[in-house]
């Protein structure tokens, strides 16, 4: 059982504060994917969480015990670094087995468990290669047998695919997922790639400016951003927004239409809506289309709509010629309201 | 690679036909430049008394070996090529071990006047030794280290040491934390995770500098001179003796000492080059 639990943690560097009172309980062999843009402060909490870094305020619980002073070979945990961090003097046999040696286990222990290992990642030929003479992909596979192999509680991973080219990169994220989810550990995932924390989470903690700003599970996270940030961060291309003004009774007039908002609410909000929740409708917004861009499955469209950018997803089938006025309504289930003054959601 | 080659997109036969002559004569003139003074004291040490002085010179050694007897059976001799072992080997022990922590502190942690204290590393070597044999031999004799293998290892290496520290620093810089910090993840502590990943990737750097620290110690003549008396290391003693004496016992003292210093350095060849970059296996 490895439940992890960060408790108000934050941390400065000097006058810099790069993590701001974060809280967060990751539950016991969950997959969980720090997702965040650059310089959010990703790897600053892995790390603390690894112990590699000490946190400024807060503490750190894994498994029901506090670790903040324990050095990081006593907290049960593996990492796997951006870089690989795959020891360059050794064969990838004495990798994978390094820190198993290190546990002063019998050599045929460590030789049938790095054998296993290597099994899973699909190195077995590469045993007695060096790092040297290894593509990427493959030092990456070492990078993660040699976490696994430790048969940790929980497993650290900082960016592990972000080196890699696309088509490996789906490739290795689904056999990532695959062995994680057969080893019964807990596994804190490092990304600043949407697709790659939709696709493998469990549950999604978006980080902004050293603060989670949500932590839900992927669907949660697309469907109900908890702020701004989130619905423009999330999604390809990110939601649209519209400046919405009340006009009392929960009715809200948003470029020109009357919708029904939150009925709390009597301030201006913002208005949000998914691309892809647009579909053409004769008493739709009337947006003149600038830019037609066919991505094969849809048509991406860029339209000018209450003086701002706005973007719809249309069937791959339409034809739409740049200049040309489109009607587009939104599928109002899908509506989602912004106070501008939190940037937070509102139901 | 010659500058003509890469110089030009697509060089013609001529340009590049050239370029091969700069090269090979370059190596030719660089090989020369060492080979010839050491081919001359070879052959002088291996000659006669009177073939030394004769004009002009044979280019083949006679192999008389009167030169080289000579010197073997020279008073003191032995205790002075032992002493210069012993001082160089000291200087190399004490300069990698003092130095190489300090190279990894610098590289590895940040500290106030980090940048000064390099640059104070490197001003050590602007003080002339004439200026500092004075004190020094002051404070041995008050210490009682004055005319100790000892006492001497100890200048040499502080003479050693800014380099010492200035190649070890590289060295330590030039391999990631991250592996560091891999093994500290993997169940090693600061001190195993030392040995068991970066001595191992460092050691042909520091072998490379302990050699430097060694060939420094053993050319070292003027402190030599000045703080030791009985236990005068070679270059010193050669130097005390050889003053008056005849040419040909001036090249065969020459010879002996700069042959130790070529072994050895040909002997650990590879772990220069490594520190170089250049892979000879
Ligand atoms: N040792 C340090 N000293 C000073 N500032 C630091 C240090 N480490 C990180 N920072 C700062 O803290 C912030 C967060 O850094 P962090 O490495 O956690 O970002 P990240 O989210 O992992 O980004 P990326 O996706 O680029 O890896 C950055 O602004 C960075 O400049
Ligand atoms: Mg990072």
């Amino acid at each position: 059982m490895a439940v992890i639990e960060i408790k108000n943690v934050a941390k400065r560097f000097g006058e810099y504060q790069a993590l701001h009172d974060i809280n967060l309980t990751i539950a016991d062999q969950e997959f969980m994917v720090l997702l965040g843009a650059s310089g959010c402060g990703k790897s600053t909490l892995l790390r603390i969480i690894c112990g590699l870094e000490t946190a400024t305020e807060g503490e750190i619980w894994i498994g029901g015990k506090r670790v903040d002073h324990l050095a990081p070979k006593d907290r049960g945990i593996s990492m796997v670094f951006q870089n690989y961090a795959v020891f360059p003097h050794l064969t990838v046999f004495e990798n994978i087995g390094f820190g198993l040696r290190m546990q002063k286990m019998s050599n045929d222990d460590v030789k049938r468990r790095v054998e296993r290992t290597a099994g899973l990642m699909h190195i077995e030929q590469l045993l007695t290669r060096y790092s040297g003479e290894l593509s990427g992909g493959q030092r990456q596979r070492v990078a993660v047998a040699r976490a696994l192999a430790m048969e940790p509680d929980v497993i650290l991973m900082d960016e592990p695919l972000s080196n890699l080219d696309a088509l490996l990169r789906m490739e290795m994220r689904a056999e990532l997922k695959g062995v994680l989810a057969e080893s019964n550990t807990t596994a804190i995932y490092v990304t600043h790639d949407q697709v790659e924390a939709m696709s493998m989470a469990d549950r999604i903690s978006v980080m902004h400016e050293g603060k989670i700003v949500q932590a839900a599970s992927p669907i949660e996270v697309y469907r109900n951003p908890a702020a701004e940030f989130v619905a423009g961060f999330i999604g390809n291309p990110p939601m649209n927004f519209l400046e919405a003004t009340p006009q009392g009774g929960g009715k809200f007039s948003v470029a020109g239409h009357s919708f029904d908002g939150p009925s709390a609410a009597n301030s201006n909000l913002q208005f949000a809506i998914r691309p892809e929740d647009m579909t053409l409708a004769e008493n739709g917004f009337p947006a003149v289309a600038k830019v037609v861009e066919p991505l094969g499955a849809h048509l991406l469209v860029t339209c000018e709509l209450d003086g701002k950018l706005f973007r719809a997803i249309l069937d791959s089938e339409m034809q739409v010629k740049p200049g040309e006025t489109l009607k587009l309504a939104p599928v109002k289930d899908r509506i989602r309201w912004f106070d501008p003054e939190t940037t937070l959601a509102v139901a | 690679m010659t500058a003509a080659t890469t110089d030009v997109a697509e060089p013609s036969q001529d340009t590049r036909k050239a370029g091969r002559f700069v090269y090979v004569a370059g190596v030719v003139l660089l090989c020369a430049w060492v080979l010839v003074p050491l081919y001359f004291l070879l052959i002088n040490t291996l000659s006669s008394p009177e073939a030394v002085n004769a004009y002009p010179k044979s280019f083949i050694p006679e192999f008389d070996l009167g030169s080289l007897t000579f010197f073997a059976g020279f008073d003191g001799i032995l205790t002075a090529l032992k002493n210069s072992i012993l001082v160089a080997a000291m200087t190399m022990v004490m300069s990698i071990l003092i130095g190489a922590p300090a190279g990894y502190a610098l590289s590895r942690f940040e500290f106030r006047g980090k940048e000064l204290f390099r640059l104070l590393i490197l001003l050590t070597r602007a003080f002339p030794l004439p200026l500092l044999a004075l004190p020094l031999a002051v404070m041995f004799i008050r210490t009682g280290i004055d005319d100790t293998v000892f006492g001497l290892a100890l200048v040499h290496t502080t003479l050693a040491i800014p380099f010492a520290v200035l190649i070890t620093f590289s060295l330590f810089s030039g391999i990631p934390i991250e592996l560091e910090e891999a093994a500290w993840t993997l169940g090693c502590n600061r001190v195993t995770a030392f040995q068991k990943v970066i001595l191992p990737l460092v050691l042909p750097g520091i072998t490379a500098s302990a050699i430097f620290a060694f060939v420094i110690s053993w050319n070292e003549v003027f402190a030599a001179a000045v703080l030791t008396i009985e236990n005068r290391t070679l270059t010193a003693f050669l130097l005390q003796n050889l003053d008056t004496s005849p040419l040909h016992l001036k090249f065969a003292g020459g010879f002996i000492l700069v042959v130790p210093a070529l072994i050895f350095i040909f002997a650990v060849r590879k772990y220069l080059f490594a520190m170089w970059g250049i892979a000879n296996r």
